[in-house]
């Protein structure tokens, strides 16, 4: 503060009182219609203030859209696209930095213009290599004149990898990541050449430097890109929309969605407000627990 | 750029690479070169044989009305929603940076909703602008005697879909700002407040251009999340209605490949979907080499 004055503050608190009020207002009135009896969600205007239904619209919404398989189904997509981005960015950020490699360029500028590739802009071709992962398989070796019977076992439906409806559809395409593997590179280049030196000297192996040196190095950085591309997997929308077509592997952002009200039956926003509440906390609290790590995750993972 | 002190082994690092190229290959950029065959190429129905069609695709889409609204619809989604979420951004950032006390309670009231889904969003907001049930759309109707109805108004529609995509990115502009804020060094403030400069004018002629890289950099990263991640918000809200009003092109593509089933026009959307990001990826990147003359 540069100097005083006690008016501006005051009207600055009450700006920010007022703007994040409203921020909240729309999750606010999601628990109030969750906390309420079907009736009197349906009442308008809406209550300000929740009832003490919370809990059997949770237990309602639970069932209904059969969240608590849902809530798994997220934890272990998230979790398994988190850990595998970050894995994936580590082994490349090591090859390309701590390796003198013909072809650098190739590789640097591959994971490169994947930047500009998200998934939406190649949605249609994308699912039909989840759907058959042999597809690419089958059209090089037709192009090549490589077997003409392999590339006719294709045409024909012949031996079929299909990722749909499994947890290896959900997480693997999204596994690649530019972003995350320029920023470990990044780390890699501050870390001291005289590490390496005397790694070297020791004897030490690659794979040993890489586990004992540098991932302890990394650690907090590790942490915060973790808990950035959780919250992203788990509120991925488009994806699990496309590969999943049996209930059993919905996610809760899914499972959510179809408890909206439709135009047909009775809308109950209390349920469907519940659910929500449902399938948006656990990234909330990751956020609200780890919000230093999640700021400079954030932070860094665009830098 | 490496190490100068580096590991001696020719296959190994490319085994480390192999997992992440893999993906690469079968899931970016075989789908990318098939998006680009197929709106290139039609697939004559019974042998199976490709034919080249040259950019009839492309000529079809845009002779079509309903991808010149799509561009439109999209255009003007775009530019409302990253306005008006990272001018709240900035609001939010401006004061939180001003206030000493109850800081961090309002950063985290701030930063949290960056935690919910789009298409998470999007039920609340439909929830909260429901016709028959929405608090706001009482609100509307008591105080201003508007007929509020986004299944039926296209600019109702396009409010519900924009205030969805703001509300949730306030809270990532809200981070960058304020970070760009504290970054300003204080030396430069004391000194134009000893100058004799007051609050307003040291926002305007100190702080705002001192944040001008920090808001370019979020003008991108907006259009870029505009643009791309959305689908979820139109998805659960307007699926494109009333009449395409909220038909953004992200929709349209999914629309059309995976409802109508008509291919050849998706890739062919695709591969402007993919010029667009390029443009955008090009634009950021000649920013960040400002953005070092700008610390240097």
């Amino acid at each position: 503060m540069v100097e005083r004055a006690p008016l501006l503050d005051l009207c600055a608190h009450l700006l920010l009182i007022l703007a994040l009020a409203a921020l909240c207002l729309p999750v606010w009135l999601a628990l109030v219609a969750a906390s309420l009896p079907l009736e009197e969600a349906a009442r308008v205007p809406l209550p300000l203030l929740p009832g003490d239904r919370l809990l059997e619209n949770l237990a309602a919404a639970w069932q209904r859209a059969e969240l608590g398989r849902a809530l798994l189904n997220s934890t272990v997509m998230a979790a398994g696209i988190a850990a595998g981005k970050i894995a994936l960015a580590v082994l490349s950020a090591f090859a390309l930095v701590y390796f003198r490699l013909r072809l650098r360029w190739l590789a640097f500028w591959g994971i490169f213009i994947s930047l500009m590739l998200p998934v939406e802009v190649r949605i249609v071709p994308t699912y039909e290599v989840v759907a058959n992962v042999l597809v690419p398989v089958y059209a090089l070796a037709g192009w090549l004149g490589l077997g003409p019977a392999l590339a006719a076992e294709g045409a024909g439906g012949g031996a079929k990898v299909s990722l749909l409806n499994s947890y290896g559809g959900l997480i693997v395409p999204l596994t690649a990541s530019a972003t995350a593997t320029f920023l470990f590179r990044q780390v890699f280049l501050s870390v001291p050449e005289e590490l390496t030196e005397a790694a070297l000297v020791d004897g030490c192996r690659p794979s040993a430097f890489l586990w004992l040196v540098l991932l302890p190095l990394s650690r907090t950085n590790i942490a915060a890109l973790f808990i950035v591309l959780f919250v992203w997997s788990w509120n991925q929308y488009l994806w699990p929309l496309l590969v999943v077509t049996d209930p059993a592997y919905d996610t809760a952002v899914v499972a959510v969605t179809r408890l909206m009200p439709s135009m047909d039956a009775l809308p109950r926003w209390n349920e469907t407000m519940a659910a929500a509440l449902l399938a948006m906390a656990p990234p909330v609290l990751v956020v609200l627990v780890f919000q230093r790590a999640f700021v400079q995750g954030l932070i860094e993972q665009d830098r | 750029m490496s190490k100068r002190v580096t590991f001696r082994s020719r296959l190994l690092p490319w085994f480390l690479l192999a997992p992440q190229l893999l993906v690469l290959l079968l899931f970016f950029f075989w789908p990318a070169g098939q998006a680009i065959v197929q709106a290139l190429f039609m697939v004559e129905p019974f042998s199976g044989e490709l034919q080249w069609v040259g950019l009839l695709n492309f000529e079809q889409l845009f002779q079509s009305s309903a991808y010149r609204q799509a561009i439109l619809v999209t255009i003007v989604f775009c530019a409302a929603t990253a306005a008006l979420a990272m001018f709240l951004g900035l609001f939010l950032a401006v004061l939180v940076d001003r206030v000493v006390r109850g800081r961090t309670v309002y950063r985290t009231l701030a930063i949290w909703p960056y935690a919910v889904a789009p298409a998470i969003a999007g039920a609340l907001f439909l929830f909260l602008l429901d016709p028959a049930m929405g608090v706001l759309a009482f609100a509307l109707r008591q105080g201003l005697g508007l007929a509020w109805d986004p299944s039926l108004d296209a600019t109702h529609a396009t409010i519900l879909v924009v205030l969805a995509a703001a509300w949730k990115q306030v809270a990532y502009n809200f981070v960058f700002f304020l970070a760009g804020l504290q970054a300003i060094p204080r030396i430069l403030i004391e000194a134009a407040a000893l100058d004799g400069a007051g609050p307003w004018q040291r926002s305007l002629r100190v702080i705002l251009p001192l944040l001008s890289p920090t808001a370019f950099f979020l003008l991108v990263m907006n259009l870029v999340y505009a643009f791309f991640d959305t689908f979820g918000i139109v998805a659960t809200t307007t699926e494109g209605g009333p009449g395409g009003a909220t038909r953004i092109l992200v929709f349209k593509v999914w629309e059309d490949g995976f409802v109508g089933l008509d291919l050849g026009s998706s890739a062919a959307q695709s591969v402007i979907l993919m010029a667009i990001v390029v443009s955008l990826t090009v634009l950021q990147f000649r920013f960040l080499e400002k953005r070092v003359q700008y610390a240097g």
